[in-house]
């Protein structure tokens, strides 16, 4: 009898404690984001002894002229990030994907600048960034044409670039991945009609690659929103307000203005914005199966 | 495509040479300069003509070595300290999440609770979320409300035995920011080790029961180590994480409690940075990652690939 008890309840012990900590650690801190979003909230009182002051976090936010400069700034980098990671990456992919001896050692030096902290990666662009002592600039004095500004006028752009080093190798590894599970049968049909290879890749590889790419595309989007620790060592978010992202902005009105109200509403700005891209990557990813089934059900009726 | 290796065009090596380039070059010049001292980094005696130091290191770790430093007269940096916060934080953390993603992932497998869909899809919701929004909940949480009243039984407690004033709460302490390093990697551990156990055969596990043993010896003697890849990815991504995360545990840690990125950060927001031991920091703090990636690549690569690409 006490076994059979033990055994029913099984499966409840082990699940326990991570619904637990679930509960405790992540959707309960959300939920008290939320209710604090609708506060006026400064960090020397608790939550309880706050007023509420309804939606006016939101609409202060929305009249800011600083947070609509920094919300700019994030989709700019975004954007610009992911489409020209896209485009390396997968170019790279496409040249690289041959039986080569050495793949292994290639695809693991490659993801190394991903393993890194990125407080590091933030530390060595930092250094190579700088105007007298960095690399670029020296490797541009002697060649004799002249410095460049890298962390001060051109910012932003300094940034971008840090980061395709960093997150290229992403997409290049997950679309040569899908690159390998490609059916050959397409492939060698393709090459037996004399396809030449651009005309393999553009007919062939791209569209068959299409639903992975999609979802890359969309992952690396959101954590596109999720940089901080690079643009935080390497410019502080200057100058100005140049390389100033949400999630930067944020960490400054909690820990610099000691807001945590508009900081609170700012956070649920940026989580609507990737809730957003979330249920379009869930719902693509639904439309890709029901096709995938439909397809299936007419070559088994066709049978 | 053939096994064998076809003959490629020069250019081609060209190129691959620029992308190895490429992306280690970066890492090699940090290497390289957390060798030299910051003279010869500011005066640019470029290449590799200068005479190695490890100064910088021990000036980094000036606080655990053993014996008195001639250049230092104050041990301002304690990187050595931070260091065994961020070992003592990233594996607790690691090691809990493994626990608890093993069997959360074993029940949701075995019993079936819910459909992998319900978990593919709470993995990409907590994916979604950036640690700068959980800033604001995390701090205010866990110093006001995740508290023991210090004039509790266990409050007084740990106050007699621990010291400090006040109540008793998570902010500050190692607990606190290995609790929500947990909840950020939970999902995805689960997740991945879900995609492991589902192929265990289940007459394995009906064998061994046959055999007498109950449900957790089923687990821990046959399941777990028949998931071990699963196991070193999981805890690659996990560790990487908790080693590396600078956000959320600069607003948790206290001055005792504060981790390796914490220090880099606060002393290059500085004027004027030191880069020789800096930089030997940051390599200091990038060598774990770079131990496994070069000996654990495979797995790396599958448990990044394992959301986006089926089979």
């Amino acid at each position: 009898m006490r076994t059979a008890t033990l055994n029913r309840l099984t499966p409840y012990i082990f699940l326990a404690p991570a619904v637990v900590i679930m509960a405790l650690a992540l959707l309960y801190p959300l939920g008290y984001m939320i209710y604090g979003s609708f506060r006026d909230w400064d960090p020397s009182q608790t939550l309880g002894e706050t007023e509420f002051v309804g939606l006016s976090n939101y609409f202060y936010l929305w009249q800011d002229a600083s947070f609509r400069e920094s919300l700019a700034v994030t989709l700019k980098f975004a954007i610009s990030v992911v489409s020209v990671e896209m485009v390396i990456g997968v170019g790279l992919a496409l040249l690289l994907d041959r039986s080569l001896r050495g793949m292994s050692v290639l695809r693991t030096l490659f993801i190394l600048p991903m393993m890194i902290a990125p407080v590091v990666v933030g530390l060595m662009w930092r250094y190579m960034y700088h105007p007298s002592v960095g690399i670029f600039n020296r490797t541009l004095e002697s060649a004799g044409l002249g410095s460049v500004d890298w962390l001060g006028k051109h910012a932003l752009l300094s940034v971008i670039i840090a980061d395709i080093w960093q997150w290229t190798p992403f997409i290049f590894i997950l679309s040569l991945a899908a690159l390998q599970s490609l059916p050959r049968s397409a492939l060698e049909a393709a090459r037996i009609d004399g396809a030449t290879g651009w005309q393999q890749i553009i007919h062939i590889k791209l569209p068959l690659m299409m639903p992975v790419l999609i979802v890359t595309c969309l992952l690396r989007l959101i954590d596109a929103f999720k940089v901080l620790e690079v643009i935080l060592v390497m410019t502080e978010g200057g100058p100005g307000l140049s390389t100033e992202i949400l999630a930067l902005r944020i960490s400054r009105t909690a820990t610099e203005f000691r807001e945590l109200g508009v900081a609170a509403a700012m956070s649920n700005y940026l989580l609507m914005l990737l809730l957003l891209l979330t249920v379009a990557m869930l719902a693509y990813n639904k439309f890709q199966e029901m096709r995938a089934d439909r397809a299936r059900r007419i070559a088994e009726e066709a049978v | 495509m053939s096994a064998q290796t076809e003959k490629q065009h020069p250019a081609f090596y060209a190129l691959l040479v620029l992308l190895i380039m490429m992306s280690v070059g970066p890492i090699a010049l940090m290497f390289i300069n957390s060798f030299k001292l910051d003279v010869d980094i500011i005066s640019g005696t470029s290449g590799l003509l200068f005479l190695p130091t490890i100064q910088n290191y021990e000036t980094a770790l000036c606080d655990v070595l053993p014996y008195e430093l001639d250049h230092l007269d104050f041990c301002a940096l304690k990187f050595g300290g931070a260091f065994i916060n961020s070992l003592i934080i990233a594996l607790v953390s690691t090691v809990l999440t493994l626990v608890i993603g093993c069997m959360a992932a074993y029940a949701l497998v075995r019993f079936r609770f819910m459909g992998r869909d319900t978990v593919s899809g709470s993995t990409l919701m907590v994916r979604m979320v950036p640690p700068a929004v959980l800033l604001v909940p995390v701090f205010g949480l866990w110093n006001n409300e995740f508290c023991i009243d210090k004039a509790s039984w266990l409050g007084s407690l740990i106050r007699d035995n621990f010291g400090g004033r006040g109540d008793v709460c998570l902010a500050g302490t190692h607990s606190g920011i290995i609790l929500i390093y947990i909840a950020m990697n939970l999902p995805f551990v689960i997740w991945i080790l879900q995609s492991f156990i589902v192929q265990v055969p289940r007459q394995l596990e009906e064998a061994a029961r046959m055999d007498g043993a109950g449900p957790f010896q089923v687990f821990f003697k046959v399941v777990l180590p028949l998931i071990k890849p699963g196991l070193a990815a999981a805890a690659i991504f996990t560790f990487r994480i908790a080693w590396n995360e600078y956000l959320l545990a600069s607003a948790l840690s206290d001055r005792d409690t504060k981790t390796v990125p914490i220090l880099i950060v606060n002393n290059m927001s500085e004027f004027n940075v030191e880069w020789g031991v800096i930089m030997a920091t940051g390599m200091l703090l990038a060598i774990p990652p770079i131990i496994f990636t070069l000996f654990a690549s495979r797995q790396i690569i599958t448990g990044m690939t394992a959301g986006a690409v089926k089979g």
